[in-house]
């Protein structure tokens, strides 16, 4: 059977049992969306600009199990990918993105809408593929779809030029993919494993510090049974969130700047410490030789050996998917005759609960001015906490992690890594489509709620009733916060003037704004617009613009150099 | 610490790209690249010299290794290794220093593979530093241009890199 490369293409994601793509067409990708359009099985959303289209699929991706799948132009449609396929890959989320190319005899011509779509997304996906013959577009997918999915996840970019997707030859999908180079390890080592166990087992101070590797792993069953066992606080990173229930007692808030007083100060005195896929990034554990001056044995769970021993020295390397070794670790430990020793685990716990008693979480709320973070606290009410909540970035990301109680993995979805601002609204896009009954918010701001504000209109276009929370403090409140710590007050750039009328914009793309500018009208204004069960809702709080975020572990700073609230 | 680091990797377009910018990504120093195919044609062999910390030394092993391109990578540092590297200079050769450079070109085992009235152009093989060595040996004044491969590697006895 003699197929066209775009039929084929469309062929491959049926195959791969794709549910939604999203995209926008353009000049290259023609014949590619000509074969959407005899078809129904995959389902296209368009969107206004494409770097939507990258954080819909990666949205779509982090609420489920699935790839997610994006579909854009040569040129600009990629480059303006690019930002959305970076932020993919810093949070090693699984996505296929298909680009268009100009036709092969064009390439290197500097034809219209010409780039080098390989060479520009090269340092941030997991691997990418120009296509240059239509036979090798089937595996070659194939092969995309294994790589975005496996080991660590990423994404990966596949280029067709507009030629191949024209050219006609025999198709047929291979069953399974083979890559000589490529073996992700799945199972660790059982002597590591074993000396992991033990050295739980003897710890005086043992910690759990898990990431978004836990997510991604599925493991937050595994995880939550040998944190349970073992009795020892957990704590999670900012991608971590929901992969151990955030309302559990052993559960101590997120660590790093802006992670709870027990958490770090856990985090910096513990013994043992047991860090299950995550990375031990500059925003988690600060300045690294403060880190390093206590001494304490780390065992490092990663399926990515590079992310082993690349900023913190590792007593215990186990390299594998975090589920299996979680499972396996659980089996030795039923195994074992040795118990947790529950009178070292009690004097541990006071010296936590100490730490606890710190209240860092605690903030002055106002009867007359909007709290930021009671909007999230009454937002959490509402819904209870079982919302799926996306973020932009800046303050509100952190008040939404810090507060929004998230006891389910895959719930919390934001942009940990690269901190895009403007993945927010996309991303809850997709989430909506993979969970079409449940409850989406998107946590934002002014600033952040402006750099992808045209997906109103494909939310329009597609029904899709998320309900936008705005934190409007009229500043880019991250920004001005260093600003006013570290810039001596000068806010330079930070004031947004000349902000548009949400409520009014909101309704000029067809939905329905609300605006909320005292705390007593926060907790009927949410009621309303979760009500309001098949409308997408924005809501524009106007909240304190003064507010900081606290705790504060400033950058460069240890964890136990941390400011409180009530320093100030 | 300086090392000499052998991989294979597929022999694609674009997979040498993907190496040379993990190195400038990363901040990672280059002193040679060297690549071409081996006697496997779908796969192509790259030594690669490169210093850093023994840290920085481990991420660039665990990053190459972590390029789907590259299908195993090895440490020559590790263990015994020879490494070579092959050097063609063009001299000014007039005169009494015509003599003097065949001299010195044999002493370091080199072959003057290019002769004109004015000139010599020599072949040099051996460790780097053996090359640096007859660079210094002979009138600097008299080389016209140098070209260097880099340097090859490969394992003593049973040090085998392959599939």
């Amino acid at each position: 059977m003699e197929l066209t490369g775009a039929e084929i293409t469309i062929r491959c994601l049926q195959e791969e049992g794709v549910e939604y793509i999203f995209g926008y067409p353009g000049g290259a990708v023609l014949f590619i969306y000509d074969e959407l359009f005899k078809q129904e099985q995959v389902k296209h959303v368009l969107v206004r600009h494409e770097q939507a289209a990258v954080h819909a699929a990666d949205g779509y991706a982090r609420s489920t199990d699935k790839v997610g799948v994006a579909l854009v132009t040569s040129g600009p449609g990629v480059t303006n990918a690019v930002t959305g396929i970076a932020t993919a890959y810093m949070d090693s989320i699984p996505l296929v993105v298909i680009s268009g190319q100009v036709p092969t005899s064009y390439i290197g011509e500097d034809a219209f809408q010409e780039v080098d779509a390989v060479g520009i997304t090269r340092p941030c996906v997991k691997h990418n593929f120009l296509v240059k013959d239509a036979k090798d577009i089937a595996s070659t997918l194939k092969k995309a779809f294994y790589l975005a999915k496996s080991g660590r996840p990423g994404p990966v970019l596949v280029d067709i030029p507009k030629d191949v997707s024209q050219q006609k030859v025999a198709y047929s999908y291979p069953a399974a993919v083979n890559i000589r180079s490529y073996n992700p390890q799945v199972h660790g080592d059982v002597d590591l494993i074993k000396r992991a166990a033990q050295l739980l087992l003897d710890a005086k101070r043992p910690m759990v510090y898990a990431g978004g590797g836990v997510i991604l792993s599925d493991a937050s069953k595994q995880l939550t049974e040998l944190v349970r066992l073992l009795g020892v606080p957990c704590t999670n990173t900012l991608m971590g969130l929901g992969g151990y229930p955030a309302t559990d007692k052993q559960f101590v808030g997120m660590l790093g700047m802006h992670g709870t007083y027990e958490a770090n100060l856990g985090m910096q005195n513990c013994d043992v410490l047991l860090a299950v896929g995550a990375r031990f990034d500059d925003r988690v554990i600060g300045n690294v030789s403060h880190f390093n001056s206590v001494p304490r044995k780390i065992i490092h769970i990663d399926i990515d050996p590079a992310s082993i021993s690349k900023r913190v020295k590792v007593d215990v390397p186990i390299v594998g998917d975090v589920a299996h070794v979680l499972s396996d670790l659980l089996a030795v430990l039923h195994s074992s005759k040795q118990k947790p020793d529950a009178a070292v685990l009690k004097d541990w716990w006071k010296q936590i609960d100490e730490w606890r008693g710190a209240n860092s979480m605690s903030y002055r709320n106002s009867s007359e001015v909007i709290k930021p973070q009671y909007v999230i606290e009454t937002l959490h009410k509402i819904t209870h906490g079982d919302a799926f909540v996306t973020s932009d970035v800046g303050q509100h990301q952190m008040w939404t992690a810090q507060y929004y109680k998230f006891d389910q993995p895959r719930r919390w979805i934001n942009s940990g890594g690269l901190g895009t601002m403007g993945f927010g609204l996309p991303a809850a896009m997709g989430v909506q489509l993979a969970h079409p009954g449940a409850t989406v918010a998107c946590v934002t701001g002014e600033g952040s709620i402006q750099m992808n504000i045209q997906e109103l209109s494909t939310c329009k276009q597609f029904r899709l009733p998320i309900k936008v929370i705005a934190l409007n403090n009229r500043y880019l409140g991250m920004v001005r916060q260093w600003q006013e710590f570290f810039h001596g007050n000068r806010y330079s750039q930070s004031y947004m003037d000349a902000l548009p009328d949400f409520v009014k914009l909101a309704e000029a793309y067809g939905h329905v704004g609300i605006l909320v500018e005292k705390p007593s009208d926060v907790e009927g204004a949410l009621k309303e617009a979760f009500a309001r069960k098949n409308e997408l809702v924005f809501l524009d709080f106007r909240t304190d613009s003064t507010e900081n975020v606290y705790p504060m572990v400033p950058g460069g700073k240890g964890l136990s150099e941390v400011i409180l609230a009530e320093d100030l | 610490m300086r090392h000499i680091i052998s991989l294979l990797m597929e022999n694609e377009a674009g997979a040498l790209s993907r190496v040379a910018g993990l190195f400038s990504a990363r901040g990672y120093n280059i002193e040679s690249l060297t690549v071409a195919p081996t006697e496997d044609q779908t796969m192509s062999r790259m030594t690669i010299v490169t210093s850093g910390s023994d840290e920085v030394i481990e991420q660039i092993n665990k990053q190459l290794n972590k390029l789907v391109d590259v299908v195993t990578v090895m440490d020559l540092t590790d263990g015994v290794h020879i490494e070579r590297e092959l050097m063609l200079v063009k001299v000014r050769a007039l005169g009494d220093a015509r003599e003097e450079l065949k001299r010195i070109s044999d002493i370091f085992e080199g072959r003057i593979i290019d002769v004109s009235d004015r000139t010599y152009t020599i072949e040099l093989t051996g460790a780097g530093s053996k090359l640096d060595n007859f660079l210094q040996a002979i009138d600097h004044n008299l080389i016209l241009e140098t070209v260097r491969t880099g340097a090859s590697g490969i394992g003593c006895g049973e040090r085998i890199l392959k599939l």
